[in-house]
Formats: structure tokens, C-alpha cells, sequence
């Protein structure tokens, strides 16, 4: 999720009531975006890229503070050093006065670099404790940085005032009809226009019509499930995997503007297209390099990509793949997108867990259980430094699945201090979470 | 090079298990650092369960890890930030050279006398602040209190390190001397005079921290610009761990003055013996101690004309705070700074070589920083309506190092008779009637999320934890 994408912003700012001016930020911030006065120290919106990385050394915790502000007009440096006190946050009226509104229920926004997108939807917290000893940060643990043999990634080709046309050639279920979690396999076809793609990445669908504030909807992001040469390989196509919105998280009825708008599409419709998005989610590609990938729900989307391509590479028979293991969590069997396809695939190509939460005769099961169950075959590939681990889901799975991570590489006589911080810095851990 | 070696019996990031005779040289000295620890550390603390930060790398992420830990159990160990390749010598002669990785013949003496210097304060603050976890205030106090305290004790290792790497049999006699001087032995006391004071209840601590730290700060950032790069990579990593230090402080005072500044509106009172019986520590006290604790630190600097300083900065052993960011020719020749001194009964400027006064720049930076976190303790004042402000003293006050020792100066910059000084002494610094009231605040509150009566609860715990979160199990 690129700067021109959403019409908010999650800004980073620091509270000068905290403060102590120690400089330990500045120092620290490998972008040059924090900066000082003689009395306050400030961060610049236009250099922050959400690297988190003075967070947890700054004393204070002063450093961890975020407003949502319209994206045109976020708090300039001469505002912040005119600061005694953070202001206030706009409530949701007057940011619609400004013009913009906050994301909506169904945002899926799978991520980028998962920097920005991270701060914007995440609850970003401070410390960067183990897991489980206090607040779980994720930007701790997720790499920034791609594997070292990813392709390069095209993004921000389209923004949201060029935006390009795709028209729908397909439209189908991938889950049994009837279920709460009605999800969407939709391919759009890209015609003549340049949208070159990688598994991981993600793209934004801009919903026609305009708000309840009368303003246009912003755009909403979702992962591509198709793989590098289209669904339909040689063709200018993508897929991506919808689940109609049709309540909030806390359960409250809502109808998701851009989910329902996209379930209900007829083949041979237009849609306005935005990106691509993401330089880090990114697979691995060379030899023998083993793929773990986590998941829940639609979150599946970039792991069906992935695997795709892994598929279609073993079929040529040119290509030496390493292991893919697969943990794919649901609610029950019903809901679980592209269940059949995933079914058929070789054992010896991948190894899949399901976990249930809520089937019907059976206790609940999620994938962080599955995780524990598999250690030993986890933990072979946690020792290999040719492995490289995928999460995708609900923002709540994060916590588990890297304490399940830790518990692993603890049995397999890893050091998680040491496990964690090399995964992160050789782009081997990606979290992309909603 | 940033993740540190835990499997080591001492932490490390510097492969020591490489260097044979250094490991066998620091595990030899190990032992004689816990016994210093249990004998002058935190006093009947040993099994306490401790909520602390630990560093397991020294990048963003890895530096501030946060677990229950048994002080003794701490991980003590040796974190260089990382190198910083084609470093350059930033200042003085040997400007735009190649940045030492090992100690120039010529400039050994110097090096080692400011390394002993630097890694002698780190023990004596420990030692001074010994027994206050028998009176904290509150769990999350006593918890920052043990985390400073840790932490001063790693960067004694800090030092001890660079005598042992760098400086051969006369580093290793230098680090065990520093376990051998004590504060306020008057036998053998520490080598400098503020870390011989007592520092007797909490709110010397907060001021100690605030001011006194504040002052390593300032020192650990002119080492941190060393052409020496192995110190200006120990002591760049130091700061960041200082930090937490005048964090401690400022957030200290300033929860003093907002339950003192409560307890006035309540009352409805500026009487400092009203304000007294109500159990909290009158704003004017509050400036006596502040009075002492910043005349006491700014002598830290030294003399404000020092032969040494220039000789130090010449030989680019120690340079400006924030040398690198100064827009200037780095060497300083022929430019002139300007200093106190007394002339006829008054206080005169005298321009003086810049060189000869980096003490003073120095001092006069720390100053400038001080004062402004003074402003924010004012801001706590301002904000419950009270007519008052903290100011800090002038420079030449209560003097004892330099052009300025003995000379008698009022708070706000006159010099004045022994007789006026006399006089107003009691109004000026805290006086045994003072520190007897303070004193008898001081109570262990060991409740979670319980604070003892003179001090506000702070606004947040430590790593977003809970402020009442359990910060110290007793065990």
C-alpha cells in the first residue's frame, strides 16, 4: 500500500510530554526521518517507512504514538515542534470533512513491504519483547528485505488518478455454497496494459460510486493468487481471492463496499486497478530453497500463488524445488477456500496440515497446534537456512504462530534469539497479517 | 557481528572465543566483578526475580529485550556497535586518517587514563545508590532503579574490556583497581568527586539521573566521535543504554512535582511546612536539591581552560559532542571560546584558545540540554497553576574545579561576600534539616501499582506493561 493509495495515513509522531530528548531515536532511525528542535523531537512523514526500529530503544515509549490524518495533509515538522502536548485524534467526522474516510471493514490489505501497511492497519506496538513476555510487535520478528533470490518486483505502476482497466473473465465460489465465509476466486484480465506481477505481491480494486460522506471510495487491496505468468499461464491475466464482507470484526452486519461489489461482478465487467504492491512477501527462487507457508482464510491467496508457481515449475522438470509445507487454518472444512484443488496436489510435492477451529465432532485446532504437532518435520526445515516462512491471516494468528515458531526451533536446539534475528535479516520470515 | 555469543560464559560480540588469552584474561577477572556485585551492589537483592532488559544483539530489535532476571544471573558482557567501515579520524591532527583499530604508541597513556576514568564512574554509582532498593517508592521504581544499576555494571565491562584488549598488563592491574576503589572510601575513594557523594534517598537518585548521567551522557558522546574506534564503538553503544538512565531522572522529578503540585491545589497552600505535613516535598526544596546536583555535575567537566582537553582533542582521542555534526574545520586552531573568571569582584568573560576550553564547550552543551528538560519539569507546575519555576543555577555556582572553585556566587550569577553566602547558604542547597525531611519520607512500598504518598505514578509502565505490573517478584 503505496503513499497515494489510501487517502489516510496511520502517522508516526512522538509525544513531547514523554519525551526526554535523549536522542537515542534519531540516532537509530536508519532513514534520517527523525529530527529535533530545542524542545521537541519530530518525525518526518515524508521519510518515515515504518521500520519500527526506534521503537524499542527509545526509554520512554514517547516514541510510540500514531493519528490517523488525511495522507494529503499529515502534521508538518514546524506543527510538531510547535507542540507542548500530542493533539487529539480526529474523530471519524472531521476527517471526513477533510475528505477522506478511515479503511473499511474489508480491507484486506495484504501487504507490501509490510512496512506501511503494517502501520496502517496493524495495531503497532511498542518493545519488541519475546513473544508472549508482553506486547506482541510483529515488526520485531517480519523481515523487511525479500529472499536474496526473489525476482525483482514492479510496484506502483498505477495509482489511484491513473488507475487501469481490467475486465472480469472469471467469477466462481471456492468454498461450499451455503457457508458464513462466502469466498470469491475472481481472474481479471489485464488486456494489452503492462501489470507485470510476483506471488506475494498485492494489487488495489478502486469500488465505483462514492461514500456516504459523498466522496469517491479509496482503494482496497487485495494479494494475488495466481502465480507469475498468469492464471491462465501466457496470458495478461491475475487472480485474486475475495471473501464477501458481510459483517466487522466485532460481528456487527456490515456490507463490505468493495467485497460485495467484486462477488457480484459478471464476467466481461470492468474494474479500476491500482498497483502492483510489495517488494519483501516475495518466494524464493533458487534451487532446493523450501517454502513453509502459514495461513487463515484468504490469507491462503499468496500461498496458493506460491505453490502454484513451484507447480508449474516441477513440471517442467527444470527446476529443483525444495519442501513446501503448508498450515491452513479455518473454521471448519466448508469455508476452506480451494480445499479440492489443494486436495489433488502430489504428497511429495507438498505437505499439507489443516486446522479446524470449529468443526462440528472435533476439538478446536489452530495452526499454531498444527505447528507443534509437526515439530520435528518443522523443525528439519527450520535448521536449513535455505527455508523461507510465509504468514498470512487474521492479525490475531500472528502472536501464536511465532511463539509456535520459537517452541520449535527451542525443541530442534535453536536458539530463537539467534533463528529469529537471522530469519528477519535474511528476508526468511514474512508476516502479513489484517 | 551484531548478534552476541550467549554460549560464551561471557556475552560477547567481539568472537573472544578467538582470542584465547583476552577470554582467559576477562574469565579470570569474571569472578572477582560478582564478588564486587554481592559485596557493593544492590544491597539483599540477589534473589529477587527483576523485570529486565537485556540486549541479545546490538541492532533495533535485538538490543532491549525485556524477562524476569536474578541480578547475578544478569548477562554482563561486551557489545561493540558495529564497524563502521573506512571510519575516518573526524578531528584534530590526525583529521581525514584512518581510524585506529588499536591504540597508538604515542597516545597509549592518554587513552588509558580516559578509559580508567570513564569505566571508574560506572562501580561508584552502583555503590552510591547501593541501598535505596530498601526505601523505593513503588515496584516499577525499584525496578528502574536495578535496571540502572545492571546496566552501569556493563558498561564497567565496557571498559574493562578495551584495558584488557588494548592495554596489556598495566589494563589488567586498571581493572582491577576499579573494583578495588570504592565511593566514599576514604582510603581509596573513586576518582571523581560527585561519585564519592551519597547519594542518600530517592530523590537524589532522580537528580543523580537526570544530572549526573546526563554528564556520562555527554562524556560517552565526545568518546563516541574517538579516532580510536574500538572506544567510539563501545561507548556509541553505551548511550543507547544511558538513555534509559536520564529517563529515570527526568520522569523522577517530574512525578515529584506533579504529586507535590496536587497536593498544593488540594490544599490550597504555598507553605512549604504545610506542604511538608502533608507528607510531599515542597517545590523550593525540590530547587535546593536541583541546585546541588547541577553545580556538583557541571565540576564533572573539569577546569574550563585544560591543557589536557586540547591534548586529548588534538591527538582526536576525545572530541565535541556531536563533532560530526558541526559545521566547522575540525581542528579548532586559532579560534577562541569564551570562559568565566573573576576580575574585581565580578564575573567576567575572557576569550580564551577553543582548544584549551573544550572543557567548556562541553559543559557548556551539557548545560543547554539540562535546561531544557528543566522546562519540562516546569511545564508540570504551569500546568496545575502554580506560580512557581525550577531554574537551574549559573555556572559559577557552588563551584569547586576550575578558575571558579572558591569563589562565592549566588544562584542567580553575583558573586558574593562568606557572609552573604553564610546567610543565604540554607536557602541555596539543601541544608541536614532537608535531606532529614526527605529522608523520612522514604518507605519501601512493595505493593503492585502502589505508590508511596510523595510521588505520582508514572504515565506509562515499562514496555507498555501495565503500571502496575509486577516489575519485581521477591523471591
Amino acid at each position: 500500500m503505496n503513499a497515494a493509495d489510501l487517502a489516510v495515513l496511520k502517522q508516526h509522531l512522538i509525544d513531547p510530554e514523554i519525551c526526554i530528548r535523549c536522542n537515542t531515536c534519531e540516532a537509530t532511525c536508519p532513514v534520517g526521518a527523525i529530527t529535533h528542535d530545542d524542545s521537541n523531537y519530530v518525525v518526518d512523514a515524508d521519510k518515515c517507512n515504518f521500520c519500527m526500529d526506534c521503537i524499542s530503544p527509545c526509554p520512554t515509549g514517547s516514541i510510540d504514538n500514531w493519528r490517523m490524518v488525511p495522507r494529503a495533509r499529515p502534521y508538518t515538522l514546524a506543527e510538531q515542534f510547535g507542540w507542548e502536548e500530542l493533539p487529539a485524534e480526529l474523530s471519524a467526522d472531521e476527517l471526513a470533512a477533510a475528505g477522506v474516510a478511515l479503511p473499511a471493514d474489508e480491507a484486506h490489505a495484504p501487504d507490501e513491504a509490510a512496512a506501511e501497511a503494517a502501520a496502517v492497519l496493524r495495531t503497532v506496538t511498542g518493545g519488541s519483547a519475546l513473544p508472549g513476555e508482553a506486547v506482541f510487535n510483529s515488526a520485531a520478528f517480519g523481515a523487511a528485505v525479500p529472499p536474496w533470490s526473489a525476482a525483482h518486483a514492479y510496484t506502483n505502476l498505477y495509482g489511484p488518478k491513473s488507475a487501469t482497466t481490467a475486465t472480469v473473465v472469471g467469477n466462481f465460489k471456492v468454498n461450499e455454497a451455503g457457508t458464513e465465509n462466502e469466498t470469491h476466486h475472481i481472474v481479471l484480465d489485464l488486456g494489452s496494459m503492462p501489470f507485470p506481477v510476483l506471488e506475494g505481491q498485492s494489487i488495489g480494486i478502486v469500488p465505483p460510486g462514492v461514500d456516504a460522506s459523498g466522496r469517491p471510495h479509496h482503494a482496497r487491496q487485495y494479494s494475488i493468487a495466481s502465480a507469475r505468468n498468469g492464471e491462465r499461464p501466457g496470458y495478461n491475466n491475475l487472480s485474486l481471492t475475495v471473501k464477501r464482507v458481510t459483517a466487522d470484526y466485532q460481528g456487527k452486519p456490515v456490507r463490505g463496499v468493495c467485497s460485495n461489489y467484486l462477488c457480484d461482478l459478471q464476467v466481461g465487467a470492468t474494474v479500476q486497478l491500482i498497483g502492483p504492491f510489495g517488494s519483501s512477501f516475495l518466494m524464493p527462487n533458487h534451487p532446493r530453497s523450501n517454502i513453509v507457508m502459514i495461513c487463515t482464510g484468504t490469507g491462503s491467496a499468496p500461498m496458493r500463488a506460491m505453490t502454484e508457481w513451484r507447480r508449474r515449475l516441477r513440471k517442467s522438470g527444470k527446476f529443483d524445488g525444495g519442501k513446501l509445507m503448508l498450515f491452513f487454518g479455518a473454521r471448519t472444512r466448508e469455508e476452506l477456500p480451494y480445499f479440492g484443488p489443494l486436495m489433488s496436489l502430489p504428497k511429495d510435492f507438498i505437505d499439507i496440515n489443516f486446522a479446524f477451529s470449529r468443526a462440528p465432532d472435533a476439538p478446536k485446532r489452530y495452526v499454531q497446534d498444527l505447528m507443534r504437532e509437526r515439530a520435528r518435520d518443522l523443525g528439519e526445515l527450520l535448521k536449513d537456512s535455505n527455508t523461507y516462512i510465509y504468514v498470512c491471516g487474521l492479525k490475531s494468528m500472528e502472536e501464536g504462530v511465532v511463539l509456535a515458531l520459537g517452541d520449535v526451533a527451542a525443541q530442534t536446539g535453536l536458539p530463537w534469539e539467534t533463528l529469529g534475528a537471522a530469519l528477519k535479516k535474511e528476508g526468511r520470515l514474512h508476516l502479513e497479517t489484517y | 557481528m551484531s548478534s552476541i555469543d550467549y554460549t560464551d560464559k561471557i556475552p560477547n560480540n567481539v568472537e573472544l572465543a578467538q582470542d584465547k588469552t583476552l577470554q582467559r584474561a576477562l574469565e579470570h577477572w569474571q569472578p572477582n566483578y560478582l564478588q564486587w556485585w554481592n559485596d557493593l551492589g544492590p544491597e539483599g537483592s540477589t534473589n529477587f526475580d527483576v523485570y529486565l532488559r537485556t540486549a541479545i544483539s546490538v541492532d533495533p530489535q535485538g538490543w532491549a529485550q525485556f524477562g524476569y532476571v536474578k541480578m547475578p544471573d544478569y548477562r554482563w558482557g561486551i557489545f561493540l556497535n558495529p564497524k563502521e567501515e573506512g571510519r575516518q579520524v573526524n578531528f584534530g591532527e590526525h583529521k581525514g586518517e584512518a581510524a585506529w583499530q588499536d591504540v597508538p604508541g604515542e597516545h597509549r597513556a592518554n587513552l588509558r587514563r580516559i578509559i580508567v576514568t570513564q569505566g571508574d564512574t560506572e562501580p561508584a554509582s552502583v555503590e552510591q545508590q547501593r541501598h535505596l532498593g530498601l526505601t523505593a517508592p513503588s515496584l516499577y521504581d525499584m525496578r528502574n532503579l536495578f535496571q540502572v544499576n545492571v546496566e552501569e555494571g556493563r558498561h564497567l565491562w565496557a571498559m574493562v574490556y578495551l584495558l584488557h584488549k588494548y592495554f596489556g598488563r598495566d589494563g589488567r592491574e586498571e581493572a582491577e583497581e576499579l573494583l578495588h576503589r570504592h565511593s566514599g572510601d576514604a582510603d581509596n575513594p573513586r576518582i571523581l568527586g560527585a561519585f564519592n557523594e551519597k547519594t542518600p534517598d530517592w530523590l537524589s537518585f532522580y537528580m543523580f539521573t537526570y544530572f549526573t548521567d546526563r554528564d556520562g551522557k555527554f562524556q560517552l558522546a565526545a568518546l563516541a566521535e574517538s579516532g580510536f574506534d574500538p572506544l567510539a564503538r563501545t561507548t556509541k553503544f553505551m548511550l543507547t543504554e544511558e538513555a534509559h538512565h536520564m529517563f529515570v531522572g527526568e520522569s523522577g522529578v517530574s512525578r515529584v512535582i506533579a504529586r507535590t503540585c496536587e497536593v498544593m491545589n488540594q490544599l490550597k497552600t504555598d507553605d512549604p511546612a504545610k506542604i511538608r505535613a502533608a507528607g510531599v516535598i515542597d517545590l523550593p526544596t525540590l530547587q535546593r536539591y536541583l541546585n546541588f546536583h547541577f553545580s556538583v555535575t557541571i565540576d564533572l567537566f573539569g577546569a574550563d581552560e585544560s591543557s589536557n582537553a586540547a591534548i586529548f582533542y588534538n591527538t582526536g582521542l576525545k572530541g565535541r559532542y556531536e563533532e560530526t555534526k558541526r559545521d566547522d574545520d575540525h581542528r579548532l586552531q586559532g579560534r577562541s571560546y569564551r570562559v568565566l573568571a573573576v576580575q574585581n569582584g565580578q564575573l567576567v568573560e575572557r576569550e580564551v584558545p577553543m582548544l584549551n576550553a573544550l572543557n567548556e564547550v562541553l559543559r557548556d552543551d551539557y548545560i543547554k540540554d539540562s535546561i531544557a528538560g528543566v522546562n519540562r519539569w516546569n511545564k508540570v507546575i504551569e500546568k496545575a497553576g502554580i506560580p512557581f519555576r525550577l531554574v537551574t543555577p549559573h555556572k559559577a555556582f557552588n563551584r569547586k574545579i576550575g578558575a571558579l572553585s572558591g569563589v562565592r556566587v549566588s544562584p542567580d550569577g553575583r558573586v558574593v561576600s562568606e557572609v552573604e553566602w553564610a546567610t543565604h547558604e540554607r536557602e541555596w542547597l539543601p541544608s541536614a534539616e532537608d535531606r532529614a525531611f526527605v529522608a523520612s519520607l522514604m518507605g519501601k512500598v512493595t505493593e503492585p501499582g502502589k505508590f508511596a504518598n510523595w510521588i505520582a505514578p508514572p504515565v506509562i509502565g515499562i514496555n507498555r506493561q501495565p503500571v502496575d505490573f509486577e516489575y519485581v517478584r521477591f523471591g
